[in-house]
C-alpha cells in the first residue's frame, strides 16, 4: 500500500483507539471529557520510558501505561466525579493542560523539548489488531449488565440511582476504562512517531478527540470509527489549501452542532444485523411501491 | 519588602486586565449557564483590531481604544447570532454550546493565521507610553502597567453602575437568576442575550488592546486568556464580583510564583489552582450553587 495513505491509517488508528474510549465515557456515560489528551500524554510517556529505559517488549510497555494511565484517571475520578455537568468539563480541562505543563518541566524526559529516539514499534498490522480487540472488547462492555448501566446513567442520573444503580461507581469504571484506551492510544503514537513532546497533548489535542465523537454521533461505535477515519483525513486531503484546511474544520464543526447535532451515524450502529434490516426495508419499500401500482 | 509591594503592584495590574476578560465568560455563564470557550478569540480580535487602528488608521489610542472594543462587541453579537442562536432554539443541551464554542475558537484563531495581510508573524504595538517608569520611593511602577489598571478600573466600576442601576441592567440580573420567569414578565431575553454578548464583547477588545501593549500581539494569544477563564471559575462562574476578585487573586498569585519560585510555573500554578478549586470548592468564591433539578 502507498506509504502515505498507509501513515494517515495508522494515524486516523491512534485517534480512534482514545476516540473509542472517549466514545464510552461521552457517548454511553453522558461525561464530556476535555483533558483525554492528558490520559494520553501519560500512557504515551509510560510506555516510551518502559521501552526505552527499562528495555520491555513493547505490548506489554503499552499495556503498562494503559494502567498507569488508568490509575491517574481513577484518582481524577474520585475527587471531581461529583460534580455536576459543566465543571467536570473544567476539571478535565484543568487535569489535561496541567499534565501538559508538568511535563514541560520534567527534564527526565526532556521537558518542552520533547524526546526523541523512541523506538519505531507501531505499524499498521499492530495497529489494525489492537483496534479489532479494542473494538470487540467496547462492544461486548457495552452489551453487557455494566454497559446498560452506564447508558441508563446517561439518560436519567436520578432515576437509575433510584433504580439501585452505583452511579458514582459506573463513572468511575467508565472514566478509567476510557482513559486506558487513551492511554494505549498516546503508547502507539510514540512508538509511530518516534519522538513526544508535550505540546502534541495540548488542549486542541482534546478537543479534536471530542469533536470526533460528536461529529460520529453520541451513542454509537460504528459512528465513532466513522468520524476517526474521516476527520483525520480531512485535514491531510485539505492540505492543499495549508493555512486554510484549520478554518474549514472549525467551520464544519460549528455547522455540524448547528444542522446534525445527533452526529453522522446519531445512535446507531453498522452491524451485519443492521446492514440486512436495513437491505429488506428498502426491498420491502420497493416492492410496496410496484404494488401500489 | 520592597520586592513585596512591586510584586504586589505587577500582580493588580495584570489582575485587572484578567478581571476585564473574566467578566465576559461570567456574564454569558451567568445567563446562558456554558462556558464560551470563543472568548479568547475575541479578546485576540480586540488585540488586532487596536494595533490596526493604531498603525494602519494611526488613530489616537483613545479612539483606537473604543475602536477595538466597539469592533469587538460587534464580533461577539455576530457569534452569538450565527453560531449560538440556532442551538438555542433548538433548546440544545450545553454541552453542543461548548463544542460550537470551542468550534468557534478555532475558526477565528486560524482565520488571522490564514489571511494573507495579518498571518502569523508577532507585532508588536507601537509605543505610545515612555517605558520609564514612576517612581514612588524604592518603588518603580510602569506607566503602561497603572494604565492598565487605571483603565480597568474604570471599565469595571462602569460595569458596576450599568447591572446595578440601569433598567437594562435589572433585566439581566433578572434573566440570569431566571430566564422563563423573567420572559414571562415581558422581558425580552433575546435582546437581554445580546446585550450580554456584546457587553462582554466591549470589555474583550480593551482588555485585548491592553494585554497586546502589554506583551505582544500573534494568533494564540487567546491560550493565554484561558487563564482568565480559570479566573473566572475561581471567583464562582456567573458571579460578577467573583470575577473580578478571583481575577486579581489569581493575578497576585501569578506574579508571587514567577517572582519568588520560577516562571517556568507561572501557568502551572493556574491549572492547579483551577483543579484545587474545583475539588474544595466547586461554586468557586462566590458563586451560584449549580443544583440538580430533576
Amino acid at each position: 500500500m502507498d506509504y502515505y495513505i498507509q501513515g494517515i491509517l495508522i494515524l486516523s488508528g491512534i485517534n480512534l483507539m482514545a476516540v473509542l474510549g472517549l466514545s464510552l465515557l461521552t457517548g454511553f456515560t453522558g461525561l464530556f471529557s476535555f483533558g483525554h489528551a492528558g490520559f494520553m500524554a501519560i500512557g504515551g510517556y509510560t510506555a516510551a520510558a518502559m521501552t526505552v529505559k527499562y528495555h520491555i517488549p513493547f505490548i506489554p510497555a503499552l499495556l503498562i501505561g494503559a494502567i498507569v494511565a488508568s490509575l491517574v484517571s481513577a484518582l481524577i475520578g474520585v475527587l471531581t466525579l461529583k460534580l455536576k455537568g459543566d465543571y467536570f468539563c473544567i476539571a478535565t480541562l484543568g487535569f489535561g493542560e496541567a499534565t501538559r505543563l508538568i511535563l514541560d518541566n520534567m527534564q527526565y524526559f526532556g521537558g518542552a523539548r520533547g524526546w526523541p529516539g523512541i523506538p519505531a514499534y507501531t505499524n499498521f498490522t499492530n495497529v489494525i489488531i489492537i483496534n479489532i480487540i479494542g473494538l470487540i472488547l467496547l462492544a461486548n462492555l457495552i452489551r453487557s449488565k455494566h454497559g446498560r448501566n452506564m447508558i441508563a446513567v446517561r439518560e436519567e442520573e436520578l432515576a437509575s440511582q433510584i433504580s439501585g444503580i452505583n452511579v458514582f461507581k459506573y463513572k468511575l469504571i467508565s472514566l478509567m476504562i476510557s482513559a486506558a484506551y487513551a492511554g494505549i492510544a498516546g503508547g502507539l503514537m510514540a512508538h509511530y512517531m518516534t519522538f513526544l513532546q508535550p505540546k502534541m497533548f495540548a488542549l486542541t489535542k482534546s478537543t479534536e478527540l471530542t469533536i470526533i465523537v460528536i461529529f460520529g454521533g453520541l451513542g454509537s461505535i460504528s459512528g465513532s470509527v466513522l468520524g476517526a477515519l474521516v476527520l483525520t483525513s480531512l485535514p491531510e486531503i485539505l492540505r492543499a489549501f495549508s493555512n486554510w484546511r484549520l478554518v474549514i474544520y472549525g467551520l464544519a464543526v460549528i455547522i455540524i452542532m448547528i444542522t446534525r447535532p445527533e452526529g453522522l451515524m446519531g445512535g446507531y450502529e453498522f452491524t451485519p444485523k443492521s446492514m440486512k434490516k436495513l437491505f429488506f426495508n428498502l426491498k420491502e419499500k420497493r416492492l410496496k411501491k410496484s404494488a401500489g401500482r | 519588602m520592597t520586592q513585596f509591594l512591586q510584586q504586589l503592584i505587577n500582580g493588580l495590574s495584570i489582575g485587572s486586565v484578567y478581571a476585564l476578560m473574566a467578566v465576559g465568560y461570567s456574564l454569558v455563564y451567568s445567563i446562558m449557564n456554558f462556558s464560551n470557550f470563543a472568548h479568547g478569540g475575541v479578546i485576540m480580535f480586540g488585540a488586532y483590531f487596536g494595533f490596526f487602528y493604531l498603525t494602519l488608521f494611526r488613530l489616537p489610542f483613545t479612539v483606537a481604544l473604543l475602536g477595538a472594543a466597539i469592533s469587538t462587541s460587534i464580533l461577539a453579537i455576530i457569534i452569538e447570532r450565527t453560531a449560538y442562536k440556532p442551538l438555542r432554539n433548538r433548546k440544545a443541551p450545553f454541552l453542543y454550546f461548548i463544542i460550537c464554542a470551542m468550534g468557534m475558537s478555532i475558526f477565528l484563531e486560524n482565520i488571522i493565521i490564514a489571511l494573507p495581510f495579518i498571518g502569523p508573524t508577532f507585532r508588536t504595538y507601537p509605543e505610545i507610553f515612555s517605558k520609564t517608569p514612576i517612581k514612588i520611593g524604592s518603588l518603580a511602577i510602569g506607566r503602561l502597567d497603572l494604565l492598565m489598571f487605571i483603565i480597568s478600573s474604570i471599565c469595571l466600576g462602569l460595569l458596576v453602575y450599568f447591572i446595578d442601576f440601569t433598567k437594562i441592567g435589572k433585566a439581566i440580573q433578572a434573566t440570569s437568576y431566571n430566564i422563563k420567569a423573567s420572559a414571562l414578565m415581558g422581558i425580552n431575553t433575546d435582546f437581554i442575550i445580546i446585550t450580554v454578548f456584546a457587553l462582554g464583547g466591549f470589555f474583550a477588545g480593551i482588555a485585548g488592546v491592553l494585554f497586546g501593549m502589554k506583551y505582544t500581539v500573534y494568533p494564540q494569544i487567546g491560550v493565554i486568556t484561558n487563564k482568565s477563564f480559570i479566573a473566572a471559575v475561581f471567583g464562582g462562574l456567573g458571579s460578577l464580583p467573583g470575577a473580578v476578585i478571583g481575577s486579581i487573586l489569581l493575578g497576585i498569585i501569578e506574579t508571587f510564583t514567577s517572582g519568588y519560585v520560577s516562571s517556568q510555573y507561572r501557568d502551572l500554578i493556574a491549572f492547579v489552582l483551577l483543579i484545587a478549586i474545583l475539588v474544595i470548592r466547586p461554586r468557586g468564591l462566590m458563586g451560584k450553587l449549580n443544583e440538580d433539578k430533576a
